[in-house]
């Protein structure tokens, strides 16, 4: 008898907690179309576009003759397929890692002023967020597509997938050990698997973003660097292989689906 | 301020439907800096909408809106060609205008 009495009041409770979930994701939902609408990227995008222009460095030249991929100061489509492998430098770069590569080459600049100050705060934005701001927003609406035939394109793909995976540091973590099984979340934010496309495709079409949460603009590199953090990990080199080898990981993962950032995050 | 603003205007009918931009620090003088001072309270006061010259929104805004505000608003009685203007007064004394012609 009592079995028979607890049995649908255990349904009914579980009935009820799956339409909260259900009614909190879809508020969750509506705040992010709110915040999306109020996003201030644009005025990022400006300073962007006043830095891509600026003469800078020993050589005193512009990021303008900066070659992303499609050419010396193409921006349309441009961040939409790194990161790619490069002759000229002999490496596969994501965006941060070329703008770093062009301020070293073209403007002259040494790479400790250039990476002094890569995150920046809710006061200023760094040079590089800014930059990302302002590129990224040129391949809105252009299908993601990095680089995958190169030989060392295929290398880093593989050494981000084994980094994704691979445990280690203080608590033995992984990228996997949170982005590894469906429905986990820190708080109210859902941590996607990302090494599944239908998982990947959204974060890569709208990183970098705008934090809502801190005012602050950020990038991937920084996305990766704080993950790291997160885990107990050494802090990884800015524009270092294993940065770009995930940022490869995880933009070939979800490639296929237009850019529509730069992307505004709780 | 020589900072952009952004405006977005968009026409239905006699009505401008129109999105603002404003870059703002918006300080409440409630935050503290890294060595503990106190920012000192910086935020707009005054926004005014000017249609064709002629005042149509005088708004008064507090320290409560957040950093990089986004107003938007619809001014009846508008038509193509007729020039938007916007400006702010913040309690520093800067001012910030941008104007626009309705499409």
């Amino acid at each position: 008898m009592s079995f028979a009495r607890w049995i649908p009041a255990g349904l009914l409770a579980g009935a009820c907690l799956a339409a909260t979930a259900q009614d909190a994701r879809k508020e969750i939902e509506k705040y992010q179309q709110m915040i999306a609408d109020s996003s201030p990227v644009e005025l990022f995008e400006l300073e962007g576009e006043a830095l891509w222009k600026k003469r800078q460095g020993a050589k005193n030249v512009s990021l303008e003759g900066c070659d992303l991929g499609l050419g010396a100061g193409a921006l349309k489509g441009a961040y939409a397929q790194l990161p790619r492998y490069f002759s000229d430098a002999d490496r596969v770069m994501d965006l941060e890692t070329r703008l770093l590569h062009c301020m070293t080459t073209l403007q002259g600049r040494s790479r400790e002023e250039a990476t002094k100050r890569v995150f920046g705060n809710e006061d200023r934005l760094s040079e590089m967020e800014y930059l990302s701001a302002y590129i990224a927003a040129q391949s809105r609406g252009v299908p993601m597509a990095p680089g995958t035939s190169h030989p060392r394109e295929k290398a880093a793909f593989e050494l981000g997938r084994k980094t994704y995976f691979y445990r280690g540091g203080a608590w033995d973590f992984s990228c996997a050990s949170c982005h590894g099984e469906a429905g986990k979340r820190i708080r109210m934010q859902e941590l996607p698997q990302l090494f599944k496309p239908e998982y990947a495709r959204p974060v890569v079409a709208t990183w970098p973003a705008y934090r809502v949460s801190n005012s602050q603009f950020k990038t991937m590199q920084w996305r990766i660097n704080n993950c790291f953090q997160q885990m107990r990990y050494p802090e990884p080199g800015y524009a270092s292989d294993i940065t770009v080898a995930l940022a490869m990981f995880l933009t070939a993962t979800g490639a296929g689906e237009p850019y529509r950032g730069p992307g505004t995050k709780r | 301020m020589a900072d952009p603003m952004k405006i977005r205007a968009g026409l239905k009918g006699d009505v401008a439907d129109v999105r603002v931009l404003m870059n703002h620090p918006m300080e409440t003088g409630q935050r503290k800096d890294s060595s503990g001072n106190l920012i000192p309270v910086h935020f707009i006061q005054e926004i005014t909408v000017k249609l064709n010259g002629k005042s149509v929104i005088e708004a008064q805004v507090s320290q409560a809106v957040s950093r990089n505000p986004v107003f938007s608003f619809r001014v009846k009685g508008a038509k193509a060609g007729d020039r938007l203007e916007i400006s702010w007064l913040d309690n520093k004394g800067d001012r910030n205008s941008t104007e626009t012609a309705l499409a």
